[in-house]
């Protein structure tokens, strides 16, 4: 976890001017606000085939890149954006450009404190994850899934490992993919491997798996689970025993197993995204009750109300007691609490935040292009051009709420009781 | 109506079928078709079967029998006569060199085009059991070549042809360098978080005409549009697992799709000129997985150009002056309803439109959809003889003066190609995109 105790919460508002930008490069990208609100930055062009990151105002460091993208704050407040120079590509933060190069870099991944930063690289055609500039020593033909530990020590991809050319169905068949854990494979090859997850202190790996065109299951280190499904997804790993949780299909319908047994007794049409509570004493899941209906089901127990076109983004609060989400009926969204659909609809919402004691919800929303917050069913007065995930303050008494008004980036910290009343 | 009349003329040799056929046992085959008919399929395929009345009027609606000279062998009762009923009939006990029948008559002698429901007194979805056959087809493991090298893409790669995670946003990339010859300050914003629209292709797109993305790309900047592309799988639309049979991949790929425009923020996703894509987004894909109706607004090429020449958001310099006629893909117009949209951005870009004969959603299928041409070689010319009518109607076109065919749909593209070729008929084929690109106005 990122610690923001050491961040400025006394209420008032910063503006930085981004309207200037716009005078002084040939194009400015959209921008991007660190997680403590001090800095903005945008990718901006100085001439044909020469890119800078603009940050508050200034040029990222000495060099210019042939391009730059995928710009993006770690959470511990770093900038990083993938950059190329001399036709070769790299990860660059804060500036400097890591010393190993590759043929392409992509998929950036963060740890939770944001110390890590990973990526998918490709060099001469073979692939591998590189972590903080340091790639695997294997390399492979193919590299399709990746992911990153929570604690940002060990990465994993689903490789290819063993040649079957396009059209070599049956050689494909018998299995050339597996996946492999800090650049070391299983012994076993599968048809296909989806969806990596690392346990929480990175030592074990799991992930969905085809035995063949027909069997599904989920592989943990390298051993399939003894059932069989039609299919699976993602497995999740409970945080505190360890043990792994993915929905599987059986008959047309879904339902929750662990390590191989059955946890949920109920089955539905769907079931998706299942997530612990950070003690790891509830589980909720994302499902569908009946054909055309979604909730969020918690501990098995689906919510009464539903919504017939999405539910997206569930979140539990830091305790595990409540559960947020979005959810959308025909082309609105509007904010859950606990099953509870907040009175307010929005084109487009983003996912909520629970304050440090759970109490108050906040999330960022958007009505015909305006972005304003939502905190706990009560919506903010102001109205911008774009906005970031709102940040509640350590003792959850004030938001920090980062915007886009009239050409400036502000950075905005008000009490929550102006919101809430 | 007669019984079938005749096999295969040549036997084809695809290594798919026939090494699934040697491994085939008749009590594989049993359990396989009765487990698909008891637990998959419910009570449509029992309606369908129990109402039909062998009346044979939907014989007419098919290119194939009629390209084959109404042979009854093509007819679309036919094809479920020497598959599924007999299947059904026999519970089951069928043999393998049936199951090579059904594998070709289901995966190469149809285009799951729907032009025959129309022409069905109860609505029969011939379509529908075909898809069932298939579906049997996929589970015995006799999917031809390929088409399930195709499935083994998606399934690897999440895209169609093999394109690899690097290759799609490096392309992307290419295509904005290019572009930018022309429009210095044009973007292809990738994974812009909350854009209004979430643009996807399928993979012949980067792999094999990646100026398609760079005209989208214009068209996209000159009519102002808040517009992404993921760099990350899901960007991909197309859905060849669809038409193996293999829904447990086709759920997976939707999935895939529909989640990375919700990672994604966008309102809207935006398809390219395709017909599969459609049906599989807008119609299989989302409902095996649950959704009534996609989660998000599925905008088709066609009604996006027709919504941005509408709103004037991109204004057309001069009318496109060779004239053109308009092939209807099945999928978007007898699917999706969009033929008259179709005629407005034909008629708002071109100065003479032409109309084929049939039209509309009677329009005849290119014979290249529903993953035939995905078949590939060993069914090249299945395809092309059993479209003999096609010839004849894109003939009747040229006759009366169009030298270009508009193909809203890649597959139509292809398939119309091999027609256009084999028969030397004369035609320029093109997409609206390519010709929108042409007489748009366009920044100095
Ligand atoms: S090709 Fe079209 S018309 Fe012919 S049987 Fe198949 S769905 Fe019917
Ligand atoms: S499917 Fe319909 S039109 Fe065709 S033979 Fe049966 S009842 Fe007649
Ligand atoms: S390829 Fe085109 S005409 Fe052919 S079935 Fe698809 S949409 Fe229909």
């Amino acid at each position: 976890m990122v610690d923001s105790r050491s961040w400025d919460w006394d209420t008032g508002e910063r503006h930085v001017s981004l309207d200037s930008l716009k005078k002084k490069y040939r194009w400015v990208e959209e921008p991007y606000a660190s997680p403590d609100g001090e800095t903005v930055a945008a990718i901006v062009n100085v001439d044909e085939g020469e890119f800078t990151v603009c940050v508050n105002g200034e040029a990222w460091g000495e060099t210019v890149f042939d391009k730059i993208w995928h710009l993006r704050f770690s959470p511990d407040g770093r900038l990083t954006a993938l950059v190329s120079e001399l036709g070769e590509w790299t990860m660059a933060v804060d500036g400097a450009a890591w010393e190993n190069k590759f043929g392409y870099i992509w998929e950036p991944r963060f740890s939770t404190d944001g110390t890590a930063i990973a990526a998918a690289v490709q060099q001469d055609m073979r692939y591998a994850m590189v972590l903080n500039g340091k790639p695997w020593e294997q390399t492979y033909a193919n590299m399709t899934y990746f992911a990153m530990s929570p604690d940002g020590r060990h990465t994993a991809g689903a490789v290819q490992v063993e040649d079957a050319d396009s059209g070599e169905i049956h050689k494909f068949q018998k299995g050339s993919f597996t996946a492999a854990l800090d650049g070391q494979p299983w012994d076993m090859r599968f048809v296909n491997v989806w969806n990596l997850a690392l346990s929480p202190d990175g030592a074990h790996l799991a992930a969905e798996v085809r035995l063949n065109l027909y069997d599904y299951t989920i592989a943990v280190d390298g051993v399939p689970w003894e059932s069989r499904y039609a299919t699976v997804w993602e497995p999740v790993f409970n945080p505190v025993t360890g043990t792994v949780v993915a929905p599987v299909r059986e008959k047309g319908m879904w339902r929750l197993v662990e390590n191989g047994k059955s946890l949920w007794d109920r089955r539905f049409v769907q079931i998706w995204h299942q997530m612990f509570s950070h003690d790891g004493s509830r589980l909720a899941a994302i499902v569908a009750p009946k054909y055309g209906r979604w909730t969020v089901a918690v501990d098995g127990e689906p919510w009464p109300a539903t919504f017939t076109q999405l539910v997206t983004d569930a979140t539990f609060s830091p305790d595990g007691q409540c559960i947020a989400a979005l959810a959308k009926d025909e082309e609105t969204f509007r904010v859950v609490v606990d099953g509870i659909p907040w009175s307010d609809t929005w084109d487009m919402a983003w996912q909520p935040v629970f304050s440090p004691d759970g109490k108050d919800v906040a999330a960022k929303v958007e009505k015909k292009n305006h972005y304003t917050y939502t905190v706990n069913n009560r919506v903010w007065s102001g109205s911008c051009d774009a906005a970031w995930e709102p940040v509640f303050s350590p003792d959850g008494t004030h938001l920090m709420l980062r915007t886009v008004e009239a050409g400036n980036y502000v950075r905005r910290v008000v009490p929550v009781s102006d919101i809430v009343g | 109506m007669a019984e079938p009349s005749k096999k295969e003329a040549t036997k084809v040799v695809d290594e798919g079928i026939d090494v699934g056929i040697s491994r085939l046992t008749e009590e594989k085959i049993q359990s396989v078709i009765n487990s698909v008919i008891d637990e998959e399929t419910g009570a449509r395929l029992k309606t369908y079967v129990e109402t039909c009345v062998h009346c044979g009027l939907c014989s007419e609606a098919c290119h194939y029998y009629l390209s084959h000279d109404n042979d009854p062998h093509y007819s679309p009762v036919g094809k479920v006569k020497q598959t599924i009923w007999e299947m059904v009939k026999k519970k089951g006990r069928v043999t393998p060199e049936f199951i090579r029948q059904a594998a070709i008559i289901a995966q190469t002698e149809c285009n799951l085009c729907k032009r025959c429901a129309q022409y069905c007194p109860f609505g029969i979805d011939i379509a529908y059991l075909m898809s069932v056959v298939r579906r049997i087809i996929h589970r015995l493991g006799v999917t031809p070549l390929y088409i399930q090298d195709t499935a083994h893409s998606h399934s690897v790669t999440m895209n169609q042809m093999w394109v690899k995670g690097d290759e799609w946003p490096d392309t992307l990339q290419w295509q904005e360098e290019e572009a930018q010859a022309e429009i210095p300050d044009l973007r292809i914003p990738l994974e812009k978080e909350g854009a209004d629209i979430m643009y996807s292709v399928i993979a012949p797109e980067p792999k094999f005409q990646a100026q398609l993305i760079y005209q989208a790309a214009v068209i996209m900047h000159v009519a102002g549009v808040d517009w992404t592309m993921p760099a990350s799988m899901g960007w991909d639309n197309s859905d060849m697992a669809m038409f193996t049979g293999d829904n447990e991949l086709m759920g997976r790929l939707k999935r895939t799709h529909f989640e990375t425009a919700a990672r994604l923020k966008v309102k809207k996703i935006v398809m390219g000129e395709c017909g599969h894509a459609f049906r599989s987004v807008y119609d299989m894909g989302n409902r095996w997985l649950g959704w009534a109706m996609p989660p998000f607004t599925i905008v088709h090429a066609i009604e996006f150009y027709h919504d941005i020449i509408k709103e004037g958001r991109i204004k057309i310099a001069r009318k496109y002056k060779p004239p053109i006629t308009l092939h209807d893909p099945c999928n978007v117009v007898r699917g999706g309803g969009l033929h008259e949209k179709a005629r407005f951005v034909a008629h708002a870009i071109c100065e003479n439109v032409i109309e084929m004969h049939p039209n509309r959603e009677h329009n005849y299928c290119c014979g290249a959809g529903g993953g035939v041409i995905n078949t590939g070689p060993p069914f090249k010319m299945t395809r092309i003889t059993g479209n003999r009518v096609k010839a004849e109607q894109l003939f009747g076109a040229k006759t009366k003066g169009a030298e270009v065919l508009v193909a809203p749909c890649h597959n139509c593209h292809s398939g119309l190609h091999d027609i256009v070729h084999h028969y030397e008929i004369g035609l320029d084929i093109k997409f609206f995109g390519d010709i929108i690109y042409e007489v748009m106005e366009k920044p100095a």
